[in-house]
């Protein structure tokens, strides 16, 4: 089986573009069949992702030559810890949100099945392609690919959609456009576009201001693909108004995965050394704390749940960054490197993937929009409700979920590093995070009254529980918010959780073994 | 002095085309003029990677074909990956702008207009 590992990089690829134009031509035939085609896609990918996982981890990194062309000259997918994991999230939260939509494409988006399907098989294909490919380029090209996924699918829902779906496409162009300048100077510096080539070619040219105007560019480019404050603010519109497993989607993975990019550009390709000359990741890290408590602030504010859970993804879009900002000065076995950031990657997207899915679970049931609107709820929809509070308390921090691991150990970084002023920053923003979700709780479970609008001329609102395919994606999540948090903490070697990042720590010599000239 | 800008023309014509598309993108209303923005500052990067192209001192790349003329006589011909990479570029552009005009058909059966002050105006009625 040694051989077929070898194939799977590309094999994840092709099997997701011919099964989206398979779902195209399935859906003229029978719309039904379009659900299980994309469901069984997704699922077959998951496996070769883990198997990929598994063999970078036993055996070592894998190398696909497209079309059989050596490397500087042809394109080269390169799989090592780093892209194995992202991947493995990438496919496991596309799998959870492709198993709620059923139920829920056909209450939003009647008339849209097929079509759906087939532009959120390339979403997934896009995904995928961005964290498999070892080429600048190509990475460009992939992130065109699921950007347009997603302007299309954020703007089915039709209505103000349609607005928040072009906003997004010109604040995500123009952030495009940046990444190609920048992929443009870099390649007339060095002639190559080969990741592992230019970072033997570009240490001679790191006073070239070519080479710093490029990397400027691609960082302001994948700043606004990934919504770091202050360019968010497509993101509130988006996330409200789209489909709710697009919301998910893109909360949970989409912006994650142009985080995964500007990791691999600035580690791999502008190694060490440059990041050490130019202080970027100080003026990142402060700007992700600014980001954290602006997300925190705004959505207290709010009154819709899915906008306040939008500002929410803005806060810790904010904790990523910061822990990619701190990831080069800190050593420690457990929480030096990039760990943080990665972990919270997993993290956020079980969390944000639980709570966009309930806020959809709500709409799909009465067309519940507002907070307000959520009285009693706790006991009309006892499972839903359960994993929201399970999802909202992992968010908050309380151990042993998630979100309390990430804090943990992000504030054991920012001690290791130095900074107090990040560490103010990160428990200001757990009591914020409190102070609005428990606001949705006390609303579900204790307060009073009918659920739905309030005014004379609302009727009363007929309301039980979600059915089946969408509540045990819901559940799966909520559920692993609390027993992802139990591994992480005990760091059980079973998942190979904490030996991933040790790996990518390992790759890039940063965390505990950094090795300073 | 002169040459500084006169012998780099295509790179300083790429930059302001970049700046005016951008500009377009940003401060006009009309949605179809922030499409035409869009396109302006795409066709602009295109300019800057085929001028990368011919780096190098006089004389001048001829096209990249390989035949007995080029090869025997030794002359200089220009470096043919970003044309390719700009054919690449050109359909994400392509179809960039085609979503980007479907949004903006199916806003103005929505609305009843293109311009983003009325669409707002409209929304916060509602």
């Amino acid at each position: 089986m040694a051989g077929i590992v070898e194939q799977l990089p590309v094999l994840i690829i092709a099997i997701s573009l011919v099964s989206a134009f398979t779902i195209l031509v399935a859906g003229w035939v029978n719309k039904k069949a379009c659900w299980f085609i994309s469901l069984g896609t997704i699922f077959i990918q998951l496996i070769m992702a883990i198997a990929i996982l598994n063999h970078v981890l036993t055996v070592g990194n894998i190398y696909y030559w497209l079309g059989g062309w050596m490397p500087p000259w042809g394109i080269e997918y390169v799989m090592d810890a780093l892209n194995g994991y992202i991947l493995v999230v990438l496919l496991f939260l596309s799998l959870v949100c492709v198993m709620y939509s059923r139920r829920n494409v056909e209450h939003e988006l009647p008339d849209k099945i097929v079509s759906f399907y087939v532009v959120y098989q390339l979403l997934v294909t896009g995904l995928c392609g961005v964290t498999v490919t070892g080429d600048i380029f190509n990475m460009y090209v992939f992130v065109e690919i699921f950007s347009l996924a997603a302007y299309a699918l954020i703007a089915s829902r039709g209505g103000i959609s349609l607005k928040a779906s072009f906003v997004y496409l010109v604040m995500g162009s123009i952030g495009a456009c940046f990444v190609l300048i920048g992929i443009g100077l870099v390649y007339a510096v060095t002639g190559s576009l080969n990741m592992h080539d230019i970072s033997i070619l570009l240490p001679q040219f790191y006073g070239n201001r070519a080479v710093q105007l490029a990397y400027a560019l691609i960082v302001v480019g994948l700043s606004i693909k990934m919504a770091l404050f202050p360019l968010h603010t497509w993101l509130p519109d988006a996330h409200s108004f789209a489909p709710s497993e697009i919301s998910a989607m893109l909360s949970g993975i989409i912006i994650e995965v142009s985080t995964y990019a500007l990791i691999r550009i600035s580690f791999s390709v502008f190694t060490l050394d440059f990041l050490r000359l130019v202080p970027i990741f100080d003026i990142i890290s402060w700007l992700a704390a600014f980001a954290i408590i602006y997300g925190s602030v705004l959505a207290i504010a709010q009154i819709n749940l899915k906008r306040m859970l939008a500002y929410s993804s803005v806060s810790q879009m904010g904790y990523i960054m910061l822990a990619v900002g701190l990831s080069l000065s800190t050593k420690h076995v457990l929480w030096g490197g990039l760990t943080p950031a990665l972990m919270h990657i997993l993290n956020h997207a079980l969390m944000k993937g639980c709570l966009f899915m309930v806020a959809g679970a709500f709409i799909y049931k009465a067309e519940l929009w507002n907070i307000t609107d959520l009285r009693g709820l706790g006991r009309k929809m006892p499972y839903t409700c359960a994993a929201f509070t399970l999802a909202a308390i992992s968010m908050i921090g309380v151990p042993p979920s998630v979100g309390f691991v990430t804090k943990i150990y992000l504030i054991f970084a920012v001690v290791e590093a130095g900074n107090f002023i990040f560490m103010a920053v990160i428990l200001l923003s757990t009591l914020l995070n409190l102070v609005y979700f428990w606001r949705v709780i006390e609303t579900m479970y204790m307060k009073v009254g009918e659920a739905g609008p309030h005014h004379e001329y609302a009727k009363p609102v007929k309301i039980d529980e979600i059915p089946l395919t969408m509540l045990i994606p819901v559940l799966l999540l909520g559920v692993l918010c609390i027993v992802m948090g139990i591994i992480w903490l005990t760091e059980i070697p079973i998942i190979g959780a904490v030996p991933i990042m040790d790996t990518v720590n390992k790759l890039f010599e940063i965390g505990r073994y950094t090795v300073l000239p | 002095m002169i040459e500084w800008f006169l012998a780099k023309y295509n790179y300083w014509i790429a930059i302001i085309l970049i700046l005016i598309g951008f500009y377009a993108m940003i401060a006009k209303d009309n949605l179809i003029k922030k499409i035409i923005g869009l396109t302006i500052f795409q066709t602009a990067i295109f300019l800057l990677y085929i001028s990368l192209a011919d780096i190098g001192p006089l004389p001048r790349g001829t096209a990249p074909i390989v035949s007995e003329e080029i090869l025997s006589k030794g002359y200089v011909y220009v470096n043919p990956l970003p044309h390719v990479l700009i054919l690449t570029a050109i359909v994400v552009a392509v179809a960039t702008t085609a979503v980007a005009l479907g949004l903006v058909i199916r806003m103005y059966e929505e609305y009843g207009t293109i311009e983003e002050a009325e669409i707002i105006a409209i929304e916060r009625k509602l």
